[in-house]
């Protein structure tokens, strides 16, 4: 009697390896479609629809952003409204220096990124809750030293220069657009940051950390471009904020709020895909433009929803709908086709081969 | 002189700190929770003082036995519900659970009781007296009081921790939670007690608060929970003295930072929270090297 | 793999192994102290044992031998209650465990010495049977005292911390805090790992001691001989699944051999009527 069990042999399937799974070049089309019609909504709506636009924008870079660190690089930041801050302040520094606040935008962004280099290094080798907390007291620790410099506001602000002569239509059509902007590049680049190699990297690290270093990935300079990248989108995004305030204001551009508007509009929508933040977007601000006259309301009944969704819909509202349909806007996981190959497969078996954070 | 009474202060006011850290470090060192709502729920602790006292017209230092025991029956149910749901699931969601959590707080005190700032008035002439040492030197009873009751409090926890039955399995908990489970003990339960601990004396820290400076529903995000951090930090995690001495060296820090220039006193203690974060984060008095 | 202890037989090697404590003889009948039937267990989509079963009766040292990730630690966990079987149930004296959590189970009497010690590293050696202690079924004859006075260097060390042990007096304690629970079944989980073999044998050598208590012993080794020496009925796992089962008595080295490794059996080769076939499951 034999006491090896016969392996049960199958015949090798042919495999195909795809980016998705169904045609979704008619996604691109109608994410083409969608930006055009935002991008004319200043000669259709009112201005106080672009507004609260302009709200939603910033919010939705940052829930972007947040999604980037914690979603794919594993780092729980509490402290982005440091680079919130500082986007505004470089656009103030730059616009008293004479430079127009829209084109001093970019240029504010990468000095965030730049100053993402020497923060990274202050807190990188801190695990978890360390780290979190580390991201929070560093953004205290730039207001407060920010507040020190009457040159610039001192500890109440002060009011962006280079909107003189501005007619107030256009100040509102371009700041806009300046939030169209900043949100359609950070979500493009965010897109093909993780279907580029950087992506794969980041995947392996989600999935099993030490794995992915003895393979040789080189885990801390992939989390430190993350860590890059997100200082620049909510450097970008802190920008907008500045100008749509046409004013500086540290205990506002500081604030720990916005961390609690990203990470909630992220986990609400759903951690660990791009499609993620933007539902956790649009309900947060439905929530925030229902329920605004009731004042604190809001943000109570997103701290509740955010707990709800943490503890019992894990991949959020779109992992909800993910699962029922299996939609990608954006493609960025792979899908195995299992029976393809020559004749007709048998059955056609889709299996993700990418997971989810833990 | 100033700069002596400065210091003293400072090292005073380390005691207040201490009471807010030790519940942090309790928290974090036997069930590895960061509980971003830790500095609201100080605040909640003077709120409800300051209801109860409006509401019964007891004595103030009533307010301390009524307020501690709830918050303790508090903790107790938060962690074995909410706390550890998210344990379960992990570290992020545990961060956004306490992080929504303190949102819900925060802006729940905000509703209820406005953004105006609230004391807790004692009435007492102690709490307005100071006292002198020599000619130069000023001493508020109050900080003397608080230092004191936050030594009482860490010795009271050191002797819970050491001698008594559920003392021991909190140790050992944090130690091996499996193994304490294979040796009968719920490690669930455990856990409770141990934020009931944490919460006790996180509600000591929010009446003296109250007492000291005025609360405010944003007061636990704005100050307490990075004070009670860097307390933990600095002193080293895992030492409940560390959370003193990390609370002194905070309010020294500060204290010194405000001589140079009245503005620099929350700058000067979070520098050097963060020379310590980089240099040395096992804290000044832990002797491993943070793994 | 260690050795087979040498039984020296006739060229083949055949002839009896061991031969184990000569009490324990199972009964025909009655309600084993500690069953496990048909216990399937996954790791996430691994699948570690398959339909295992075993039945351990009062006074007994039951063995379970095997290779690395055969499954042993497996079982022993799930039978503890730190893992939870996809199907199958485990009973304490025909009661149904299964859906207890750990902590249950230890309070009635099923106390596990885990692989690797794990000692609480920052208490000392009392405060670490102090622990085992606190919710130990009463009526017990294991009192701190009572391994103070088995293991005579423990008293003077007591308020030692456990981190400063050695590997050997770290796995005394080990054995001590289980005992203190007042356990009714001793489930032992790699005893002899990272020991030097005579402190090991010292270990093994209180087993008597233990089961004179009125304690069962269920234990998973590596050292084959070692488990051949002390148990009264062993069970070797291959790839999650029963390989053989029986008396050390009654099985040789070659039946072993082949459990362990999963090799054709060659027992049957060369004299009729020799070896024990009727040992093999099914």
């Amino acid at each position: 009697m034999s006491l090896i069990t016969e392996a049960s042999t199958q015949p090798a399937a042919a495999f195909r390896v795809t980016r998705s799974r169904r045609n979704v070049a008619w996604t691109g089309v109608g994410a083409l479609v969608v930006v055009v019609v935002l991008a004319l909504f200043p000669y259709i709506v009112y201005s106080g629809t672009t507004a609260i636009l302009v709200q939603a924008f910033i919010v939705l870079t940052l829930a972007s952003m947040w999604n980037l660190l914690a979603g794919y690089a594993g780092l729980v930041s509490v402290g982005q409204q440091a680079f919130v801050g500082l986007g505004a302040y470089f656009v103030l520094i730059l616009g008293l220096h004479g430079t127009s606040p829209f084109a001093a935008l970019p240029v504010a962004a990468i000095a965030c990124g730049v100053a993402a280099l020497p923060l990274w290094w202050l807190v990188s080798r801190l695990r978890s809750g360390y780290f979190a907390i580390a991201t929070w007291v560093l953004a205290a620790t730039i207001m407060l030293f920010i507040e020190r410099f009457s040159s610039i506001g001192g500890g109440s602000g002060m009011p962006l220069p280079g909107f003189t002569g501005y007619s107030s239509v256009l100040l509102t059509a371009d700041t806009y657009w300046a939030g169209l902007a900043v949100t359609v590049l950070a979500m493009a680049g965010i897109y093909l940051l993780l279907r580029s190699r950087l992506g794969l990297v980041l995947t392996a690290i989600r999935d099993d950390e030490v794995a992915a270093r003895s393979s040789g990935a080189r885990v801390g300079l992939a989390r430190m471009l993350v860590f890059v990248v997100a200082g620049v989108g909510c450097g970008a995004a802190g920008g907008v904020l500045a100008i749509s305030q046409l004013q500086v204001q540290p205990s506002a551009d500081f604030s720990v709020q916005w961390t609690a508007e990203m990470a909630f509009a992220t986990i609400i929508g759903g951690l660990g895909t791009i499609e993620g933040p933007i539902i956790g977007t649009a309900v947060y601000m439905i929530l925030q433009q229902t329920l605004a006259s009731y004042n604190a309301w809001y943000l109570i009944v997103v701290g509740l929803v955010a707990i709800v969704v943490a503890l019992f819909a894990r991949r959020g509202l779109w992992g909800l709908i993910d699962e029922k349909v299996h939609l990608r806007l954006f493609p960025v996981g792979y899908w195995l086709r299992a029976g393809g190959g020559a004749g007709r497969p048998r059955r056609m078996r889709w299996r993700r081969a990418h997971s989810f954070p833990a | 002189m100033a700069w002596v009474n400065a210091i003293i202060q400072g090292v005073l006011t380390g005691g207040l700190y201490a009471l807010f850290a030790c519940g942090l470090s309790l928290m974090f060192g036997v069930m590895k929770v960061v509980n971003l709502a830790h500095g609201d729920l100080a605040v909640v602790a003077g709120y409800i003082a300051i209801g109860i006292i409006a509401a019964t017209h007891v004595p103030v230092l009533w307010s301390f036995l009524i307020v501690v025991p709830v918050m303790a029956v508090l903790g107790y149910v938060l962690q074995r519900t909410l706390i550890q749901s998210a344990l379960d699931r992990g570290v992020l969601t545990t961060l956004v659970v306490t992080l929504g959590l303190s949102l819900v707080i925060e802006n729940g005190l905000l509703q209820f009781f406005t953004a105006n700032t609230r004391g807790i008035g004692t009435g007492l002439a102690l709490v307005q007296d100071s006292f002198s040492i020599g000619s130069q030197i000023q001493v508020a009873w109050l900080l003397v009081v608080f230092f004191a009751v936050a030594v009482a409090a860490l010795l009271g926890l050191q002797y819970f921790l050491s001698r008594s039955r559920y003392g021991r399995l909190i140790r050992a908990v944090a130690d091996d939670k499996e193994a304490a489970q294979l040796a009968g003990a719920d490690y669930r339960h455990v856990f409770g007690i141990a934020a009931a601990l944490a919460l006790a004396t996180v509600a000591l820290g929010g009446i003296a608060y109250g007492m000291y400076s005025d609360l405010d529903p944003t007061a636990g995000t704005d100050t307490i929970l990075l004070f009670a951090f860097a307390a933990v930090v600095i002193g080293g995690l895992g030492s409940l003295w560390g959370t003193l001495l990390g609370g002194i060296v905070l309010g020294v820090a500060q204290q010194i930072g405000a001589q140079i220039n009245i503005s620099d006193e929350l700058l000067a203690g979070f520098i050097v929270f963060l020379v310590v974060l980089v240099l040395r984060p096992q804290g000044l008095t832990s002797r491993r090297a943070q793994s | 793999m260690t050795g087979l202890a040498g039984g020296a037989g006739p060229a083949g090697g055949k002839g009896p192994i061991g031969d184990g404590p000569a009490g324990g003889v199972r009964p025909d009948s009655g309600v084993p102290l500690l069953e496990v039937r048909d216990l399937v267990v996954h790791h996430g989509q691994l699948q570690a044992l398959d339909a295992i079963s075993l039945r351990v009766f009062p006074g007994e040292v039951y063995a379970i031998i095997g290779a690395n990730g055969a499954g042993k630690s497996t079982l022993l966990r799930t039978i503890a209650g730190l893992h939870q079987p996809t199907e199958g149930s485990v009973l304490l004296d025909g009661n149904d465990v299964t859906q207890l959590r750990p902590e249950r189970r230890a309070r009635h009497g099923i106390v596990m010495v885990p692989e690797g010690r794990r000692l609480f590293g920052s208490l000392s050696v009392e405060e670490n049977l102090q622990v085992g202690a606190t919710y130990a079924r009463p009526g017990g004859t294991w009192t701190i005292d009572a391994v103070y006075d088995v293991f005579d260097w423990m008293r003077a060390r007591r308020h030692q911390r456990t981190g400063q042990l050695s590997g050997g007096e770290q796995q005394a304690v080990a054995v001590g805090r289980a005992l203190v629970a007042n356990p009714r079944v001793l489930l032992l989980d790699e005893l002899s790992l990272g020991l030097a073999p005579v402190v090991v044998q010292r270990i093994y050598g209180m087993l008597p001691q233990i089961l004179a208590t009125g304690l069962t012993v269920l234990l998973v080794e590596q050292d084959v001989s070692q488990a051949l020496r002390v148990a009264s009925q062993i069970q070797c796992l291959l790839e999650g699944r029963t390989t053989l089962e029986g008396r050390p008595a009654d099985v040789t080295a070659e039946q072993v051999e082949a459990a362990y490794f999963g090799l054709a059996s060659t027992a049957s080769a060369g004299r009729p009527g020799e070896g024990s076939d009727s040992l093999w499951p099914g």
